[in-house]
């Protein structure tokens, strides 16, 4: 049903935005200007990428975790990571995108996903790292996100974060393993933490200055929290976390600063955060190569699928006839 | 009669945006224009919502709850899955 209205654009936008001012959501049914569309369709698909690209890596772990118990929860969580792609790609298809646009474009490199998994995971503490650091800080980010203004989105973010909160407790969970284990398994630890650190920090994105499509995404209410604030959050918590788990982090400008009530840290190499984001990660072509490979060797199953319900189709004709 | 040419409609009401819709009830209509308007005369006379969708109740294709056992049986025996099944440190303040 379509709602005739002869209101000018700018008194849409006026509405529009008074909603939004308001805290009420908008829902996909509802006018809205064509950059906040264009604005969501390109987070949503670029997080719903990101959950996808993200089952590669710890995907690798699967067959070499070290107890079938930690098997079991890898596989449960890869798992997660797949049903939360779905979700997101649902959300941003209700504002008028088709799933194959949105796959074709991580597909070609037009759409970006989370640099962090561009990372390769070396030893089986990455697994833990990656849980405790990478879940977490996007545990961080997803949180603030269950209050945008999008409905659909909004709606998402609050069932994955009820789903995602074990996922970074496993994670914490091997860190804690292997940080009261041998010399070696303590070393092996800090040693993914070193290498993950960095890129978990780089997750929230760059300086709230140096953003491209803050600005508006704020005005606008899709994003609740800056990317620094964000960050921010995330260092204070890591930090103490650390301490129990008697590691450190590799950051020597790290340090308590009273004034602020939060954590001093040292500053991100962007250079390496713009090779990483531009294609340049040391597993970048991996990542989108296996996805094409992986979508191309399950086509038969989506043919066969099709097949199958032709059969039927045909068989209730017939007995129809 | 013509009654019986009239489809059954299960209604969803949106109670506030950002909510999802709820299911409340049925009704019967010629069509999905008419099944909205007697949604709204029946189901939000005390403004209960802000969006109604209708759908026929022919096409939802629904689970068995006599099946429940076989259906769901893989998702019984993984605790895992639950955060309470991680028991970490009271010093992390509920990570």
């Amino acid at each position: 049903m379509s709602i005739s209205t002869d209101k000018t654009e700018a008194e849409l936008m006026a509405a529009f935005q008074a909603r939004i001012d308001d805290e009420q959501k908008i829902e996909p049914k509802d006018w809205m200007p064509d950059a906040y569309r264009k604005n969501l369709i390109r987070q949503i698909s670029q997080h719903a990428h990101s959950e996808v690209i993200g089952m590669q890596p710890e995907g690798n772990w699967i067959t070499r975790a070290p107890t079938l118990r930690r098997k079991a929860i890898l596989l449960a969580k890869v798992q997660d990571e797949g049903g939360h792609g779905l979700y997101l790609y649902s959300a941003a298809e209700t504002l008028g995108v088709s799933r194959e646009e949105m796959i074709a474009a991580l597909q070609s490199g037009e759409a970006k996903y989370a640099s962090i998994f561009n990372y390769p995971t070396l030893t089986w503490a990455d697994i833990g790292a990656i849980g405790w650091l990478v879940d977490g800080a996007a545990i961080v980010n997803q949180v603030s996100l269950q209050r945008t203004s999008y409905g659909p989105y909004a709606r998402g973010m609050v069932r994955i974060c009820k789903e995602e909160s074990f996922h970074q407790r496993q994670g914490y969970e091997i860190m804690l393993a292997l940080s009261r284990g041998s010399d070696a398994q303590r070393e092996m630890a800090q040693d993914a933490i070193n290498r993950f650190w960095w890129p978990s920090l780089m997750m929230f994105g760059p300086h709230d200055a140096d953003s491209a499509h803050s600005g508006k995404s704020m005005q606008w209410k899709i994003k609740r929290q800056s990317n620094d604030e964000l960050r921010q959050k995330f260092v204070d918590q890591s930090v103490k976390q650390v301490e129990v788990l008697n590691l450190s982090l590799p950051d020597p400008d790290i340090k308590w600063n009273e004034e602020r009530g939060h954590y001093d840290f040292g500053e991100i190499d962007w250079d390496e955060f713009k090779r990483s984001m531009t294609g340049g990660g040391p597993c970048s072509r991996q990542r989108v190569a296996h996805h094409v490979a992986a979508h191309e060797e399950g086509a038969w199953v989506r043919d066969a699928l099709r097949a199958y319900r032709a059969k039927q189709k045909a068989q209730a004709e017939q007995a129809a006839a | 009669m013509a009654e019986e040419n009239m489809h059954l409609y299960e209604v969803f009401i949106r109670s506030k945006r950002g909510l999802d819709h709820k299911h409340v009830g049925s009704l019967h209509a010629e069509d999905p224009e008419q099944a909205l308007e007697y949604a709204r005369d029946v189901y939000t006379r005390r403004n209960e919502g802000v969006s109604i969708w209708v759908v026929k109740s022919s096409d939802i294709f629904a689970s068995q709850e006599d099946d429940n056992a076989s259906f769901y049986d893989p998702m019984d025996d993984k605790p895992y899955r639950h955060a309470t099944h991680y028991v970490l440190p009271d010093s992390l303040n509920n990570m």
